[in-house]
């Protein structure tokens, strides 16, 4: 089936068989940021923005995008030009193997989209479909919180 | 000495690359056309495999291979990873004729896609003749129990008690002196037996390979690995291959933790890869990792310790059963680390230890974060609290009176190696005193303990000190090269295996430290054995440790090379010249850029090529101390733990990179929580876990964390490279004890058996209301 929805602010027609999941659709076209870390919808690796709210993309459909806007890591920044939160991740030393950041990174975009301030609870609400082993979310939280000081900066 | 780079929080070298999710692991950059490959798994504990066909699979379009035990070279191996000759049994094969636990692999396929790879495993057909299953450590021991290694093949590669038809996977009995005599010399004598269960290390990212054939007909493996130089030789001795034949090729890695030292997935991609003539992948589903891969070794921890009116201990005997499951993957070394990373925290007069490894048809224990240091840091801290409670003083005060210092030894160093001897040691750097004090600051010990409150939540403290080691020692060897650029930077390639840790960001401190540039003249590269020089890879603490030492001294090889080159152009002798901000500087302010001794050696003037490779091998395995505080609130009438505050004092001597030091603090200490509290594999009648993903197997998220306090505790390490040591894996040791310790606190009953789940809380206050 063919599927047009908004990817990364372009407008994309994606042809794909009607069971495919988002997730593998956005892999098979090389947008390979989106992690695959379950298939069950309990890990967050697969964490994209599907009109705003974070989801898990392993759950969805790719016809579920129809019609909609879909946003990726790919879509927040480059090693050259990274996003805010890209580089508060990596300042506040929360990036450890890095596997499950491309996840976070939505979910936090997701959440500073909507609450440019948030109290810490609020953060951990936003991440908690968000597994990570290596960090323990002590510096993913800073980082978050250090990403929203400076994006408040910027407005 | 005034460092410039290292002791820093330096932006870690692959940080951005990762957080821009760029194709760094193994299923992000495959080659066209790879084929998916899966493996049949058993739904028998114990089975012989009287029949299999693969045939009608192996004729469903689309698949170009279906392999049983007929198709693979029989050649027993040990997965677990290690350096050869391998303190493990050679007990595994690639596919064998006999299953031996639920999820044991029967047969493996290569399909254009996931969906006809399944639908050929539904079409092998397998004959199973059941066997009846140890599902314990007791049923292993028993006699006339089932043979779980019956097959003549099985053998230990090194000279240590081996006996597979008792059911016995490794046995060591070993003291310092006459035991009895100690403990009985003691005023009193405690006996306490303490339990841990099974858990995983659940790396978000799954064992995932790749394999092909390159324009050579060599056999690369891409993979998520920790051990490359290990998976090139054990997976060619599983195939029949030579090393040669083999190239191993470590992208990122997200996370390992042990699990990903074993070399699961690579024999079976390649012989995949060899029957197939294609491209294969293999990425393991969410319940084969947590599952199928490797586990923590649950144990049984006998301590039995003599001690006097004032504290001092006058001899412990410590015995281990240890249940490896159905494969010995590190049966006998994490069962002897049970001793040799928890005995020494204390002056202990004689010291004995016997330990018990057994097969059973349960999933199989590997190496995993604390290494034995987790399973009987519980039993020690614990018991270390019962004596003190016993004679009525402060636990913390009791730890404080006891601890080794600076200075001193252990018997139980040289007493316990891994797989031989161990080393005496000499205790030559240790923070513990001041991890103790300024940790017990931070959870306001004496202000807070002895206070459960009166309402249904009881709140409480507890607490636990802690030691590991860094690197094997006299066993593990690291390499680092680096070779200089005509702009002044330096590729430095490492054999070390960056799975997370941030070991290529730490190795380039120390390369740039020596250097005297910023670690932005580092172009670093981990691993591939075509390209990098040995290393024994990511485990036992070992990286920051030796890796780093092996850095240090390459780095002082092309330094003074550099000197050479630079003394020509400035006139001078080359002893004359040290390096810094990027230049050599010479006598009387004369310097020369880095960037133009670079050129000049490439270019201009007897050129050639400024690098070296230099090696380290460790002596000794100096310890990191720890120690860690907790408090918690039980609910009595919900038996629920929550951790309030934790607070993880260490002493990993200088640390490198802090930042990341910490973060390996806060992962292990999450871990650990997870492990005490939510982590565990519910078990059928069958031996069949029923339990396989991570909606029923609770790893910690970020609400489920509490405040965390990492402080860091520097000592200067002398024999580490800029004074470190070690810092992963100790801290994953101290949950489950403190935990305990702090749930004694606050409602009064003793838990000498993980995990403390709300059943178990309730059952405890149950026993303790009928008296």
């Amino acid at each position: 089936m063919i599927v047009e929805f908004t990817l990364n602010g372009e407008a994309v027609r994606w042809e794909m068989p009607p069971d495919t999941k988002l997730l593998d659709a956005l892999r098979v076209q090389g947008l390979i940021g989106t992690k695959q870390g379950c298939r069950e919808a309990t890990c967050g690796a697969c964490t994209v923005l599907l009109n705003g709210r974070a989801v898990f993309s392993c759950a969805l459909l790719l016809a579920q995008a129809q019609g909609g806007t879909v946003e990726t890591v790919e879509g927040l920044g480059s090693v050259s030009d990274p996003h805010p939160l890209q580089r508060a991740l990596v300042d506040a030393s929360a990036v450890q193997c890095g596997f499950c950041i491309p996840g976070v990174l939505m979910s936090a975009k997701g959440l500073l989209d909507q609450d440019p301030n948030p109290s810490e609870g609020a953060i951990r609400r936003a991440l908690n479909g968000n597994l990570c082993r290596c960090t323990g979310y002590v510096k993913i939280i800073e980082g978050v919180t250090l990403a929203a000081e400076e994006m408040r900066r910027r407005v | 000495m005034s460092l410039k780079v290292v002791g820093t929080s330096v932006r870690k070298v692959d940080g951005l690359a990762l957080a821009a999710g760029g194709p760094l692991f193994v299923a992000d950059e495959i080659p066209r056309h790879t084929l998916v490959g899966r493996a049949l798994r058993s739904p028998h504990a114990h089975a012989e495999i009287v029949s299999i066909d693969v045939s009608a699979a192996r004729a469903l379009p689309g698949v170009y291979a279906a392999l049983s035990h007929h198709d693979v070279p029989r050649v027993a191996i040990t997965t677990a990873g290690q350096g050869a000759p391998e303190p493990s049994p050679y007990d595994t094969f690639i596919l064998d004729k006999k299953v031996r636990y639920v999820g044991d692999p029967v047969a493996l396929v290569a399909a254009e896609t996931a969906e006809i790879a399944a639908a050929a495993l539904k079409l092998i057909k397998v004959e199973y003749r059941p066997l009846p299953a140890i599902l314990s450590i007791d049923a292993a021991l028993a006699e006339g129990a089932p043979v779980i290694h019956d097959e003549p093949e099985a053998e230990m590669p090194i000279p240590v008690h081996y006996e597979p038809e008792k059911n016995i996977c490794a046995f060591v009995d070993v003291a310092s002196g006459d035991i009895e005599a100690a403990i009985n010399a003691g005023d009193h004598v405690i006996d306490g037996t303490y339990e841990v269960h099974y858990a995983q290390h659940a790396p978000i990212e799954p064992h995932t390979c790749a394999g092909w054939l390159d324009q050579y007909g060599r056999l690369v493996l891409r993979t998520s690995t920790q051990v490359p130089f290990h998976a090139r030789r054990i997976t060619a001795r599983a195939l029949g291959l030579n090393v040669r034949q083999i190239r191993v090729i470590k992208p990122r890695v997200g996370g390992g933790f042990g699990t990903k030292q074993e070399v699961l997935l690579e024999p079976w991609v390649g012989a995949l890869v060899l029957a197939a003539k294609r491209p294969v992948m293999i990425e393991l589903d969410r319940e084969e990792e947590l599952v199928f891969s490797r586990t923590r070794h649950p144990q049984r921890v006998r301590m039995r310790t003599g001690y006097l009116a004032d504290g001092a201990l006058t001899g412990t005997y410590m015995e281990v059963h240890s249940n490896t499951g159905a494969y010995g993957s590190h049966g006998l070394t994490v069962m002897t680390n049970c001793g040799s990373k928890t005995l020494p925290l204390y002056r202990r007069g004689e010291v004995a230890f016997r330990g018990t490894t057994v097969y059973t048809n349960m999933p199989v224990a590997g190496a995993y974060r604390g290494y034995g240091g987790t399973q009987a840091s519980f039993a020690q801290e614990c018991q270390m609290d019962e004596i003190a409670q016993h004679l009525g003083v402060d636990p913390l005060a009791l730890r404080q009176k006891l601890h080794i210092r600076q200075g001193e030894g252990s018997p139980a160093f040289a007493m316990l190696g891994e797989g031989k001897e161990g080393v005496e040691q000499i205790v030559q750097s240790c923070g513990l005193a001041e991890c103790l004090k300024q940790g017990a600051e931070a959870i306001d010990w004496y202000g807070k303990r002895g206070k459960p409150g009166d309402g249904p939540i009881k709140r409480g403290i507890g607490m636990a000190a802690l030691m590991q080691g860094s690197s094997i020692p006299e066993i593990d060897m690291a390499s680092v090269t680096l070779k200089m650029n005509e702009d002044g930077s330096f590729n430095l390639m490492a054999g070390a295996t960056d799975l997370g840790t941030g070991s290529d960001t730490v190795l380039a401190q120390i390369a740039a430290e020596v250097l005297g540039v910023s670690v932005n003249e580092m172009i670093v590269h981990s691993s591939d054995t075509d390209l990098t020089p040995f290393d024994v890879g990511a485990y036992a603490s070992s990286t920051t440790y030796l890796s780093g030492e092996a850095a240090r001294r390459c780095a002082l090889k092309v330094a003074a090379q550099i000197a050479e080159v630079a003394a020509v152009e400035l006139g001078c002798d080359a002893k004359a010249i040290h390096l810094e901000g990027g230049y050599a500087v010479g006598p009387e302010g004369r310097q020369i850029s880095l960037a133009r001794v670079g050129a000049i050696s490439l270019y201009e003037r007897n050129q050639h090529q400024i690098g070296a490779t230099d090696s380290a091998i460790s002596h000794s395995s100096p310890p990191p101390f720890a120690a860690h505080f907790v408090e918690v609130e039980v609910d009595t009438e919900t038996g629920l733990v929550k951790v309030k505050k934790y607070v993880a004092a260490v002493d990993c001597g200088r640390a490198i990179h802090p930042a990341l030091a910490e973060g390996q603090v806060e992962g292990s200490v999450a871990n650990g929580i997870g492990y005490a509290l939510t982590e565990r594999f519910i078990f059928n009648e069958w031996g069949k876990v029923q339990n396989g993903n991570f909606g029923d197997y609770r790893i910690p998220s970020a609400e489920d964390m509490p405040e965390l306090v990492t402080i860091l505790v520097p000592t200067v390490e002398p024999t580490g490279p800029y004074g470190a040591k070690s810092v992963s894996e100790i801290n994953i040791n101290g949950a489950c004890p403190a935990i305990a310790n702090a749930i004694y606190d606050a409602i009064g009953v003793r838990l000498r058996q993980t995990p403390f789940t709300p059943e178990v809380i309730l059952d405890a206050l149950d026993a303790k209301a009928r008296g």
